[in-house]
């Protein structure tokens, strides 16, 4: 009898142990996702928060509904959120979760498994990476265009007039890395200029880039004309002509693996209709 | 209350089970960075400056954040411990927080405070013109940010163990509090010390939230293997890994080798 008590006694702490384990588990997640710079926060959680229960229930209308989780480019947060409200508007019991972040991490989390539906790149080359391993359904459509500006902070108090004038001692540039779309566009950018530059600091994306600015931490950053349009309050852009030499497509396309897959159609669809155009015209991107 | 006392203690099962899930929740996924690695093309990956320079930079400065969390955090260890402070209690708070605050909203206060814009960078900027987010100073101070507690802590601790009686005879004998400190309490808690500069040499070694916030990322001046790490995965997984696993055997081997010396301490 008292050995029995003993045992449940026993089983008892080691549940407790178990759960204290498990808490200590999401806990790590949750700290992990937001050290690196929430590309993986919310992988987890979605898998857990979408499951596929509206992509049957929309067979008879041609409306999505349920979950749709989106990951897309940084550049896109602004115009994505605002898209993201008026389908949700539009869908009525459709919810739509973005995944803002650098390109490349969004491509590495789709191809490591993220329960995502569409996938949204600032260019093909990190599109590549998840059609290569056959992470898309169907093939993905350019939906924008968009070039670089050089962002200053407000006033342009080095008086940053195009490429050349970054190389000027004491200023301070930040760049994207070369591993995301910004980056590479940036390279492709001063290449066609003839320009060496010596950034300070190599970005994870764009709005890391941005942020510098605004900081005043750097005095220019090279980011997309929609980023600063977005940010005019804080920061101004001076366009340069070797822009041109460096224009990112946008393809976007849903994921052979969603978890709703009517949903990720519905969405990508909603993303080239013309309403969505006109949002992302009015935003600054151009038409492909 | 044992039946039977066999040499070897029998373990319940219902502990053994939970210990060895542990075991292997904590060391499964190191298994897997070996068995995925990519032994083939290895010395290819390693041979590369870049991974050398970020090691390099990685040891030159978890080194140097060790250095000053030993000039700063031994004394700062020595205020908590001997002396009685008002509201002692906030202060040791205050000095653990980083332990418990996420890197990167460290990295955020400190680029707040000495970014060029903040409240001391910007007087260091037009006094010295002396800028510190992305430099290797910056790299430095990020991680002695988050390294520096486990110090005073490990510290604290010796302190408290260690007995103040043999101070007090110190000074009777006509030591000054200085010459006492260094001559008695200082050997006294050597093992301590040293655990916690071993901790939190690690810790700085591992760093990658305040640093990429703080000091940014640029090969060879503020690119150490962790953020190397970070964005290798977004290009190609293949050298993330074997970073990774530099990286771990680094860790591995300085952790093997001082943890037997000086960290059995009880």
């Amino acid at each position: 009898m008292s050995h029995r008590t003993t045992t449940t006694r026993r089983l008892a702490v080691a549940a407790a142990a178990a759960l204290a384990l498990s808490l200590g588990v999401t806990a790590c997640g949750s700290d992990g996702g937001s050290t690196a710079s929430g590309s993986t926060s919310s992988a987890p959680s979605g898998s857990a928060a979408s499951p596929s229960a509206g992509g049957s229930a929309g067979g008879s209308v041609p409306k999505a509904s349920g979950d749709i989780t989106v990951f897309a480019a940084a550049s896109l947060k602004e115009t994505f959120t605002e898209l993201g409200k008026r389908f949700e508007a539009a869908n009525p019991g459709a919810k739509v979760t973005f995944n803002f972040g650098g390109s490349s991490s969004l491509a590495t989390s789709i191809n490591s498994g993220a329960p995502a539906d569409v996938f949204a790149a600032a260019s093909p080359a990190t599109m590549k990476t998840v059609t290569d391993a056959g992470g898309a359904s169907g093939q993905p459509a350019t939906f924008v265009k968009n070039t670089l500006t050089i962002a200053v902070p407000k006033g342009n108090p080095k008086h940053i007039t195009g490429l050349n004038g970054l190389t000027a001692s004491g200023v301070k540039v930040a760049l994207c890395a070369k591993e995301v779309p910004c980056g590479a566009a940036a390279l492709t950018a001063l290449k066609a200029a003839g320009v060496n530059l010596t950034p300070v600091t190599l970005e994870q994306d764009v709005k890391g880039a941005l942020t510098k600015v605004e900081l005043g931490e750097v005095d220019a950053s090279l980011v997309y004309r929609t980023d600063v349009k977005a940010d005019a309050g804080k920061i101004d852009g001076v366009d340069f002509p070797e822009a041109d030499k460096a224009v990112n497509d946008y393809p976007i396309a849903a994921l052979a693996k969603a978890p709703n897959k009517d949903g990720a159609t519905a969405f990508v669809a909603y993303v080239q209709s013309p309403e969505a155009k006109q949002v992302l015209g009015a935003a600054g991107f151009q038409a492909p | 209350m044992p039946r039977r006392r066999r040499h070897p203690q029998r373990v319940p099962v219902t502990l053994l089970l939970p210990a060895l899930l542990g075991l292997a929740f904590l060391t499964l996924p190191l298994v897997g960075l070996l068995v995925r690695a990519p032994w083939s093309t290895l010395s290819d990956q390693l041979t590369s400056t870049a991974v050398w320079e970020a090691l390099r930079l990685s040891l030159v400065c978890a080194t140097a954040a060790t250095a000053v969390s030993l000039v700063l955090g031994v004394p700062l260890a020595w205020l908590l411990a001997r002396t009685e402070l008002p509201g002692r209690r906030v202060i040791r708070a205050l000095v653990t927080l980083p332990l418990v605050l996420p890197p990167v909203v460290g990295g955020v206060a400190l680029l707040l405070v000495l970014g060029r814009r903040g409240i001391v960078g910007s007087w260091l900027d037009s006094t010295f013109g002396v800028t510190l987010p992305f430099t290797t100073t910056g790299v430095v101070i990020a991680e002695a940010f988050v390294a520096m507690p486990f110090l005073v802590i490990s510290v604290e601790g010796s302190l408290r163990a260690a007995d103040p009686r043999y101070e007090e005879a110190a000074a009777t004998l006509g030591a000054s509090r200085l010459t006492a400190f260094g001559r008695v309490t200082l050997p006294l808690i050597a093992p301590g010390i040293a655990a916690g500069a071993v901790l939190a040499w690690a810790r700085a070694l591992g760093e990658f939230g305040a640093t990429i916030t703080f000091a940014g990322n640029f090969p060879g001046r503020t690119q150490t293997m962790p953020l190397a790490v970070y964005l290798a995965m977004e290009s190609d997984p293949e050298a993330a890994i074997a970073l990774s696993l530099v990286l771990l055997v680094v860790s591995v081997a300085v952790l093997a080798g001082l943890r037997d010396r000086w960290m059995s301490t009880p």
